[in-house]
């Protein structure tokens, strides 16, 4: 057995109540747990590298981003326009549409639905919005049984650990971590890791609440106001089965995910399961229009923050996300951090701009779980910018003082290096001369956070200034 | 005031741009192309199969396939089945077939996609229940993408619609890609009109 296979999963970040979360923390305790940190390191990476192969076949890839930005940005300049041609469509189609301020309403909303027509069990597919929403403990606690149907959201509901990818939820864990859940959960055999065996598990115990659920919720990709359309992906089938088995088929969706028309859905489509996973499709693409055959259909819109984020120019790009995870695959925090070390629903780039917008106190350390590297903005489909917008997360956080204190120390000297260029001109170049003679363990000591994971570059012999200063300054071209 | 009304005002009030038109498409594509023979690549890419058609007998391969199976539910009239689907069948009562075959509205050459609509699946647990499906498709039927796939009528006449692109499948676990996830384990595609 290799050390993979041996070794103690990690676990997230630890949550108390609404302190700071501490990203740092748990990240430490992910990058120790090595071979789980280097599996997930590659497993995502071979995502991103997926994601390239296929951006490469497709002649028309940058085109494709640029419509799906403007497609996103256009319908979120007239949201309301939209969300009431949505409506009027999908009544028409006899679906019953709801509305929800926030969390609280939206899970009362459902679960009024689910008491009324007396529905004891639901089985869904994968929502970031019931993670956000926090859904699931929500219904159990009002007697519901709730079974998620797919696999690796399966796996972390039955470890009580929240999803930490959007699209992966248990990648990770290991092989041997997913057997332990299951000998503990699903009575499996004791020491069988192999992964097929795993695999059919769960397919042979979930089977069963499927065909006997009273109710059936799935979330929503896409939602389309020309036909009230609401469109989800899947690979596993289950949101097909959940929303087609049982006679009750629930949809909680957020309100950002209206596109106008079918044509402007073949974009998103060509773009989503690309930048996922590498795949040209998702194996199930799902247009679901109104109750099947003797079914009832509820579509639940959710606000959540959602309306009072687009007031906000600098930070409503966000909105456009179709959650298809590329920026967390390419993003080398993430990658060697763990998405359960943000301690929140949304974890990795996107992460660092939306959680703050939920809570700035809670959150106020996750902007800087970044090298603004921009990797992440240059592989997001709907091309949010996204590292300009941590920046501006770090900044409005200074100014609204919610940064830690070591922060504001380090902040504070840096800002009056930034705003004189000759001091920092001087500091640059002592930094790397300093850098030059230092013995390796104190470059790479425990203080310097980013000695760690990764090799300082070496210093160059000139910095560029100076080598400009000498070559052009005699021709009095020289700035200050 | 409710939370639709609430919902609403609050973005109108959040948006005060001038109206504009949402972009128009181009649809990309590609004249050089042979799309029956990129739906074949692109379907076998997504873990599907083509089932070849014999010159004599064009459905002799899938008699073949299905000849040891139990419980057959096919709902085209080229192949006779042992399971029949009525007004009253429950969805949840096709757990047990082993070979649905159905036939596709639309094919994508694209992504290899088969689109099945509540109306090619009479239940729509057909297209997710049985262990394995065989799908006909008219060859005419390909479209070269998934632009054209979506300006197809189909999407405005039905309540439910879906593209199957290969059987289902996961990765969950440490990316080790499984075949037969909750739905089928494996779709195969007949080309015929």
């Amino acid at each position: 057995m290799s050390d993979l296979q041996q070794e103690v999963q990690p676990k997230g970040a630890k949550i108390k109540g609404n302190k700071p979360v501490n990203q740092l923390e748990a990240a430490n305790r992910f990058i120790a747990a090595s071979a789980h940190q280097q599996m997930h390191d590659q497993r995502l990476w071979d995502l991103r590298k997926k994601r390239d192969a296929q951006m490469h076949l497709i002649p028309e890839w940058e085109a494709l981003r640029d419509l799906a930005s403007d497609i996103k940005s256009h319908t979120l300049d007239h949201l309301a326009d939209y969300l009431e041609e949505f409506e009027r469509n999908a009544k028409a189609n006899g679906v019953h549409v709801h509305w929800a301020k926030d969390a609280q309403e939206s899970n009362d909303i459902i679960t009024t639905i689910l008491k009324e027509r007396n529905a004891k069990s639901l089985v869904k597919s994968k929502s970031m919005l019931g993670e956000e929403c926090m859904l699931r403990q929500h219904l159990e606690e009002e007697g519901i049984t709730v079974i998620e149907t797919d696999l690796g959201e399966r796996i972390q509901q039955l470890d009580k650990e929240d999803p930490s990818h959007v699209v992966v939820p248990a990648v990770h864990k290991s092989r041997t971590d997913v057997s332990k859940v299951f000998v503990k959960t699903l009575n499996a055999e004791q020491g069988n890791n192999d992964v097929h065996y795993l695999a059919e598990t769960q397919r042979e115990t979930t089977r069963p609440y499927i065909l006997n659920a009273d109710a059936g919720m799935t979330g929503g990709n896409f939602l389309v106001a020309e036909t009230g359309a609401v469109v989800v992906c899947t690979n596993e089938g289950n949101a097909d089965l959940s929303a087609n088995t049982p006679s009750l088929h629930i949809v909680t969706v957020g309100i950002e995910k209206m596109i106008p028309k079918m044509e402007h859905l073949a974009v998103f489509i060509r773009l989503l399961s690309r930048s996922a996973l590498g795949s040209p499709i998702t194996q199930y693409t799902s247009c679901f229009r109104g109750p099947r055959k003797g079914g009832e259909m509820h579509v639940v819109l959710v606000d959540n923050g959602r309306s009072t984020r687009l007031a906000s120019q600098k930070f409503k790009a966000g909105l456009k996300c179709i959650r298809c995870g590329a920026c967390m695959n390419t993003c080398p925090v993430f990658r060697r951090s763990g998405g359960l070390s943000y301690g929140s629903t949304y974890a990795g780039p996107i992460g660092l701009i939306l959680s703050p917008t939920y809570n700035a106190h809670k959150y106020r350390n996750l902007p800087f779980a970044s090298t603004l590297n921009g990797s992440c903005t240059n592989v997001c489909p709907v091309k949010i910018n996204l590292h300009e917008q941590i920046f501006a997360w770090r900044e409005t956080l200074a100014d609204e003082k919610e940064l830690s204190l070591s922060k504001r120390i380090i902040m504070t000297s840096l800002g009056k290096l930034f705003a004189h260029p000759k001091a920092y001109r001087m500091a640059v170049q002592t930094g790397d001369k300093v850098l030059s003679y230092l013995p390796h363990f104190i470059v790479y000591n425990q203080l310097n956070a980013w000695g760690r994971q990764r090799d300082i570059p070496q210093p160059p012999k000139e910095t560029f200034h100076s080598w400009y200063a000498k070559n052009y300054m005699k021709k009095g071209k020289a700035d200050e | 005031m409710s939370s639709r009304e609430f919902i609403l005002n609050q973005i109108r009030q959040s948006c005060q741009t001038e109206h504009s038109e949402a972009p128009t498409l181009p649809l990309f594509h590609q004249n050089s192309v042979d799309i029956i023979e990129r739906f074949k690549q692109s379907l076998i890419a997504m873990g599907g199969q083509i089932i070849e058609a014999d010159p004599q007998d064009p459905y002799k391969f899938v008699k073949e396939r299905i000849a040891e199976s139990k419980v057959i539910c096919s709902v085209v009239p080229e192949i006779q089945g042992n399971r029949h689907l009525t007004e009253t069948t429950e969805p949840k009562e096709l757990q047990d077939i082993d070979y649905g075959i159905l036939r596709a509205s639309f094919g994508v050459a694209e992504t290899g996609s088969i689109c099945l609509t509540e109306q090619d699946l009479f239940i729509n647990t057909l297209g997710y229940l049985p262990q394995h499906l065989i799908i006909f498709l008219d060859p005419k039927q390909i479209v070269e993408n998934l632009h054209d796939a979506y300006a197809r009528p189909e999407w405005k006449q039905i309540h439910y619609a879906a593209l199957h692109s290969g059987p289902s499948a996961t990765a969950d676990i440490e990316g080790v890609l499984i075949r037969g996830a909750q739905g089928v384990r494996s779709l195969s595609v007949l080309l015929i009109e």
